[in-house]
């Protein structure tokens, strides 16, 4: 599954990012952010009511906010 | 020669070491800039238990010796002694977050391998209690093999162990000058975990106040609500709350006049102090009271850790015009001024994100629009209540903010369709945990904001108010001219060319002579009516009317409304050209932006002043 598809507030486990999915930069930041195979995420909060977008995930003791496009890259397991 | 000890603090963005810096070094802090980059340096001093002193500089906030902005270069570059206008450091200061050790280790055991004596503050330590956490600074210390010092900067806690380990540090020999230690990623990344792990001892689970509070205020129907109602109540805010003192200062400025009046005798030299210097310098001054309470607003709102989240909530409605979240912070800064704001477009990482961000910056109302707006609505909008606590001045002081905001919104659209094409990075930043901020650390930054803004005051705004009281003075009219002083002067002369091309949208002359020295300083355009008015005034012996019945007596209110318009969109400001210049490398985005704005507030003052003459108004 993918991290944008996991519901709110379900703890799950990073089984692997796919980083080609997306540009050098924003993969940078995201090894930066603590998203790293086996690292618990659990999705705490999304925006705007018609948009669900971006979402607020805790990345082991860390809140991210970060957007659902790039929260695609990011694939989870049940913890 | 032996020179001061440097030392350096240096961490993860988050940790908390700009409250550190502040509880060590106190208010002997300077701000300069690193040459050939546009990153700024942070240093002060503090006195260790022997009375030696220490240089402290506070690096830019990163996450790895592999950087991804201009900011988090200089901070690897100062570490390794290759950064120009730095010695290296003596001793390096790790500032971590108890909370978040498996992050924020990884940079520590990559600045450990660099070989400076270093100390780990393990930083907001009382956070890490509340989340449930139990830390052994002496395992953690034993892990990576440097002294740590439990710390609560933000509490002032910690800092007496903190100095005497840094005096321990400083006596061990410098090393030379390095290079990035080689490591993988992976192994990095296990190490720091292992070590967080040694240093956890006990774990519970406990309500978590940051998930509690954020549940309200990342709402996606209340959250909206809750940040429109914060900035709402800001704006109200800055008008009530700074009620008292403004007239307290204005009560003073009268005493003044009237001081100079009584020992001087009449000369020039005393027009030129009174009608120039006091009552331009005067008039800004006047507005330090609610400059003061919109920064400290906006340094609560940073501090408590709530700007970020205004940031989230903000990320969709900037995303539909071409910008991220990001874009939220630097622009919320440019509403006290754009100069900061636009140095802080530097965390932008996205190139394209970060130029619209830049252009669009100085349509934020910045505090000094304040004074032109107080004036103008002071005189023209009356002290209507329209609804409990809310006045209809509040209400039109609102509706320029949101006027900017709006515009600002269709600029980037159309600059992101257009000039800045192009995808952007998105939206990835870390929520820190709230917490209450330490007073001290507000008043230390409403401080070196109050004693900016006056020395601004004192410096171009005093210089161009005399410069503009000799233009207005001179040539002084002949006894039985028909003409008024104004009129013979050079600036009425220029200001009556000007004239012809802002008559179409409702300006009279004494406008458009204020435009002229705004440019220097839009505040200056309050200082400029009240000099031509002071010195118009004593041809008529009205000299004891305020500046609001005098604009009163010669402007209409479609006229009014005009000149409120024109400030919301016109380019005013020289340091804000300026920034822009040396932000992007060039001239031609400055022109391009200063091209824009004045077409959009020339289009936006003659909509205004059309419209409202048809009204009635």
């Amino acid at each position: 599954m993918q991290l944008d598809q996991l519901p709110l507030n379900k703890v799950a486990r990073i089984s692997r990012v796919d980083w080609a999915q997306l540009g050098e930069t924003e993969a940078h930041r995201l090894r930066c952010l603590g998203f790293d195979p086996g690292v618990e995420v659990e999705p705490l909060h999304r925006g705007w009511l018609f948009f669900r977008d971006p979402l607020a995930v805790r990345v082991g003791r860390m809140t991210v906010a970060i957007r659902a496009a790039h929260a695609a890259a990011v694939k989870v397991e049940p913890a | 020669m032996t020179s001061i000890p440097l030392v350096a603090l240096v961490g993860n963005p988050n940790a908390g070491k700009s409250a550190l810096f502040n509880a060590l070094t106190g208010a002997r802090q300077k701000t300069g800039n690193y040459p050939g980059v546009t990153v700024e340096r942070h240093s002060g001093r503090f006195a260790l238990d022997d009375g030696r002193p220490v240089e402290l500089v506070d690096l830019p906030g990163t996450y790895s010796l592999h950087p991804t902005s201009p900011d988090e270069a200089v901070t690897r570059d100062v570490v390794l002694g290759r950064q120009a206008g730095e010695r290296r450091p003596d001793a390096l200061v790790i500032v971590v977050d108890a909370a978040n050790l498996d992050n924020h280790l990884r940079f520590a055991i990559e600045l450990i391998a660099l070989g400076l004596p270093c100390l780990v503050a393990l930083n907001m330590v009382d956070l890490a209690e509340r989340d449930g956490l139990t830390l052994d600074a002496g395992k953690l210390s034993a892990a990576l093999g440097v002294p740590v010092v439990e710390t609560v900067a933000v509490r002032r806690r910690g800092l007496d162990e903190l100095r005497a380990l840094v005096s321990e540090a400083i006596q061990t020999a410098p090393t030379p000058a390095g290079s990035v230690p080689e490591m993988d990623p992976a192994a990095l990344r296990s190490r720091a975990r292992a070590a967080a792990r040694e240093a956890v001892v006990a774990e519970r689970t406990v309500r978590k106040t940051t998930r509690m509070i954020d549940s309200v205020v990342l709402h996606p129907v209340i959250g909206p609500i809750i940040l429109f109602a914060t900035l709402f109540v800001m704006f109200q805010l800055v008008y009530s709350a700074a009620e008292g003192p403004v007239d307290l200062i204005e009560g003073w400025i009268g005493m003044l006049t009237d001081w100079v009046r009584t020992v001087m005798p009449d000369s020039l030299l005393r027009s030129a102090l009174i009608d120039g210097v006091i009552a331009g310098v005067g008039a800004v001054v006047v507005f330090l009271p609610q400059i003061l309470v919109l920064f400290a607003f906006i340094l609560f709102l940073e501090m408590s850790g709530y700007m970020v989240r205004a940031a989230f909530i903000m990320d969709r409605l900037m995303a539909s015009v071409g910008l991220s979240g990001r874009a939220f912070i630097p622009l919320l800064s440019s509403f006290a001024c754009a100069v900061p704001g636009i140095m802080a477009t530097r965390t932008i990482e996205d190139p394209r994100d970060r130029l619209t961000t830049i252009l669009i910056a100085p349509l934020m109302t910045c505090s000094a629009r304040l004074p032109v707006y107080a004036v103008i609505i002071g005189a023209f909008i009356p002290e209507t209540k329209v609804g409990p606590g809310l006045g209809l001045q509040g209400l039109v002081l609102f509706g320029l903010y949101m006027a900017g905001i709006v515009g600002a919104m269709l600029a980037a659209f159309v600059l992101r369709k257009t000039v800045v094409k192009g995808e952007g990075l998105g939206f990835m930043m870390e929520l820190p945990k709230y917490q209450m901020p330490n007073l001290k650390d507000i008043a230390l930054g409403l401080w070196q904001r109050a004693t900016a803004f006056l020395r601004r005051a004192g410096t171009i705004i005093a210089a161009t108010t005399v410069i503009l009281w000799a233009l207005l003075s001179f040539p002084q009219v002949p006894h039985g001219s028909p003409h008024s002083q104004i009129d013979y002067s050079i600036a009425g002369r220029i200001a009556g060319g000007l004239e012809v091309v802002v008559k179409p949208i409702g300006f009279n002359r004494d406008m458009a002579l204020a435009l002229i020295p705004a440019m220097a300083a839009r505040e200056v355009a309050v200082s400029a009516l009240a000099t031509t008015y002071a010195i118009s005034a004593r041809d008529e012996a009205a000299t004891e009317q305020g500046l609001r019945e005098r604009l009163r007596a010669g402007w209409t209110i479609p006229m009014a409304l005009a000149f409120l318009a024109w400030f919301v969109f016109a380019p005013q400001c020289i340091s804000t050209i300026a920034v822009v210049r040396r932000e992007t490398n060039g001239w031609k985005w400055p022109a391009i932006m200063v091209g824009y704005l004045f077409a959009l507030a020339y289009v936006a003052a003659g909509a205004t002043y059309w419209l409202s003459t048809f009204l009635g108004l």
